[in-house]
């Protein structure tokens, strides 16, 4: 998955980071899920058929640096608002799933003139249910095969990492998603006090079969986002960019286009 | 060498009562609270004989656990300060990475010192994975944090000049005053775990005592990588009272007692895997080398048991001769259970400190006190003489 992607080095406000660029058109800026920018490469492939792709990998994960001063997901969110300014995005699609989703809602609650339109899959971030239970599954404490389960609409096998390379990758990538969610457990208490302040047309999807972050968590999301719509998405579970890329894609382009024209 | 009772003051009734893992979730209804009073007094009655015999004491900690209900040590510890005489007392250790207060530790330290009049001795510990899970601190940065509160907690007790401010990247207090002080000015002695000569090498750059935990022959190599920094870093040779060992012992007058015995106290070992299964590494409490590591070779078959002699890891079912050839269970009749320490000590490089598990498993008072006289009468005398130093030696 990761070998199709032309992973670039760039620096990111002294951050050394890896990006891929790709297709032309309306920038749209991919925030990836905590399984690292490989999980979504087929995505990104996909989208980059009508839209300039930018995908980063978080300060981190796979190949990028973690500055000793990151924790928190407000970190990832100005990190992504420092590479918008210096790439001179504008009018910019911010898509964003699972964990990526959560850094996307916490960029648009800042709030930058260069974002137009936000996409939230299956996003992490918030805290609706009551203090004595959790609201998304704990994916820190779960076995790898419980979480599969929950997570994928049709669950398949895993796969083992093929090189030391790969290995060292998801190692990082597993570390950082902790570093960023351990506690509290994938959300920012205050976040979604902060939801009203999204003014950008955002569009809320979800995977009908995630049992990680369940649906009426997703619905609880978009209630609280002004102009928001929520969709389901068929046959998907927690990561539907990646189990139902092309429908994904397509709700996206429905999304975006009217905007566009 | 020091001998030094210990017992993980467990839950033992419930074990058989659950196939659920024994810590994080097995449910509190399964304890007794009559039978939970009566192992708390009956442990602080062994701590106590255990003082009279001439032992010294080592408590430690875990949370939510039916292995081990000691979860908050300074409070054994402070009964202990006060109702034994003579004994040092250890505490093995605080997990200073999972504790939201490290003020708060330096001042639950400095009440025990204070009242035990200077016989506090203290550990750092990183902690076992699933620990993370009860305290909820995040394994990623963990060393970062237990060396933050370290230098706190070290900084709180050798200040004598009135309150200081920690504005730190962890922890945060806008005045640090160690009121009443701590005894053993500027700080007790220092203990610190380590499983390998590299974990074994901080320890030896600060110069507080080593403590390798129930690891058969592998203490050989961590000691001597221990021994190696040591004389680097200090210039001079390492005292053996530097050197400590966790093992469990027991004994009796005749030998079919001691075999009886022995495989009460060798059950507690049966508890070691006894975690939710995902929770032994959570993200972030390896290195990330470590874990890819780990990812391609995949899962560990079966969890180390400690080295024999030869460097060979022990059978997974080993008889008790293996048990104690393997310097994990030293047992028999006293002469026996001299011989297997003295054996073990020597084929590790020298000992300071034997830590040992007095008490675990299915040892019942009678058998655990009958043992610990036995223990105190027959078998210390040996070793007791050859203790490097009457008084321990702070950390340098």
């Amino acid at each position: 998955m990761l070998e199709s992607l032309p992973l670039e080095r760039i620096d990111v406000a002294s951050v050394g980071a890896e990006r891929v660029k790709m297709g032309s058109g309306r920038p749209l800026l991919y925030l990836h899920d905590g399984g690292g920018i490989e999980f979504g490469a087929a995505f990104i492939e996909r989208l980059s058929q009508n839209y300039e792709v930018h995908a980063l990998s978080h300060p981190g994960f796979g190949g990028s640096d973690l500055p000793s001063h990151y924790d928190s997901v407000d970190d990832l969110a100005f990190f992504y608002l420092d590479y918008i300014e210096q790439e001179g995005l504008e009018d910019v699609v911010l898509v964003g799933a699972q964990f990526g989703g959560w850094i996307a809602a916490e960029i648009a609650t800042m709030g930058s003139d260069r974002i137009s339109q936000v996409v939230l899959i299956d996003a992490y971030g918030i805290k609706v249910g009551s203090r004595d239970k959790q609201d998304v599954a704990d994916i820190f404490y779960l076995l790898p095969e419980v979480i599969a389960e929950m997570g994928w609409h049709s669950p398949r096998p895993g796969t083992k990492a093929p090189t030391i390379e790969g290995a060292r990758r998801i190692a990082r990538n597993r570390e950082s998603h902790s570093l960023y969610g351990w506690s509290p457990l994938l959300h920012n208490p205050k976040l979604v006090h902060r939801l009203h302040r999204i003014t950008a047309p955002t569009l809320v999807l979800w995977g009908e079969s995630d049992r990680l972050a369940p649906v009426d968590y997703g619905r609880a999301y978009a209630e609280r986002i002004p102009a928001a719509r929520f969709e389901l998405i068929k046959e998907a579970g927690a990561l539907p960019h990646v189990e139902q890329t092309e429908a994904t894609a397509r709700a996206i382009e429905t999304f975006v286009a009217p905007v566009t024209a | 060498m020091r001998f030094w009772h210990f017992t993980e003051q467990s839950y033992h009734p419930g074990w058989d009562k659950t196939t659920d893992p024994l810590r994080i979730v097995p449910p509190s209804s399964m304890m007794d609270r009559e039978v939970v009073a009566d192992l708390f007094h009956r442990y602080l009655d062994e701590y106590r004989l255990a003082d009279e015999l001439g032992f010294d004491i080592m408590v430690n900690e875990h949370h939510a656990s039916m292995t081990c209900m000691s979860s908050v040590p300074a409070i054994p510890m402070a009964v202990l300060a006060r109702e034994t005489k003579k004994a040092r007392l250890l505490c093995l250790g605080v997990p200073m990475a999972n504790r939201m207060d490290p003020l708060r530790v330096a001042e639950e330290l400095a009440m025990i010192d204070m009242i035990s009049r200077g016989r506090l001795e203290f550990g750092f510990v990183k902690g076992s994975g699933w620990e993370l899970y009860i305290s909820n601190s995040n394994p990623a940065r963990m060393m970062e944090r237990f060396w933050e509160a370290h230098d706190l907690i070290l900084k709180a007790w050798a200040t004598r000049d009135g309150p200081f401010s920690w504005e730190g990247k962890h922890f945060h207090y806008r005045t640090v005053n160690v009121i009443p002080g701590i005894w053993q000015h500027p700080h007790p002695p220092m203990w610190m775990p380590g499983s390998s000569a590299m974990s074994a090498k901080i320890v030896a750059q600060k110069g507080y005592t080593l403590a390798s935990f129930l690891c058969g022959h592998q203490a050989k190599a961590t000691f001597a990588g221990y021994r190696k920094v040591y004389e680097e870093t200090w210039g001079r040779e390492c005292p053996l009272d530097r050197l400590a060992y966790l093992g469990m012992a027991v004994t009796a007058d005749n030998q079919a007692e001691a075999e009886k015995r022995a495989h009460a106290l060798y059950a507690y070992w049966s508890t070691v895997p006894r975690s939710p299964a995902g929770t032994f590494n959570p993200a972030g409490y390896a290195p990330v080398e470590a874990n890819a590591q780990a990812y391609l070779s995949g899962p560990a078959k079966q969890m180390s048991m400690g080295l024999l002699p030869d460097g060979k890891p022990l059978p997974a079912k080993p008889t008790l001769d293996e048990l104690a050839e393997a310097g994990l269970l030293f047992w028999g009749k006293p002469d026996q259970v001299v011989h297997q320490i003295q054996r073990f000590a020597d084929q590790v490089g020298g000992l300071g400190h034997f830590l040992m598990m007095g008490q675990g498993g299915y040892l019942d008072h009678k058998d655990t006190a009958d043992s610990l006289k036995l223990l105190a009468k027959e078998v210390y005398p040996a070793f007791k003489d050859s203790a490097p130093s009457p008084e321990p030696i702070a950390a340098e």
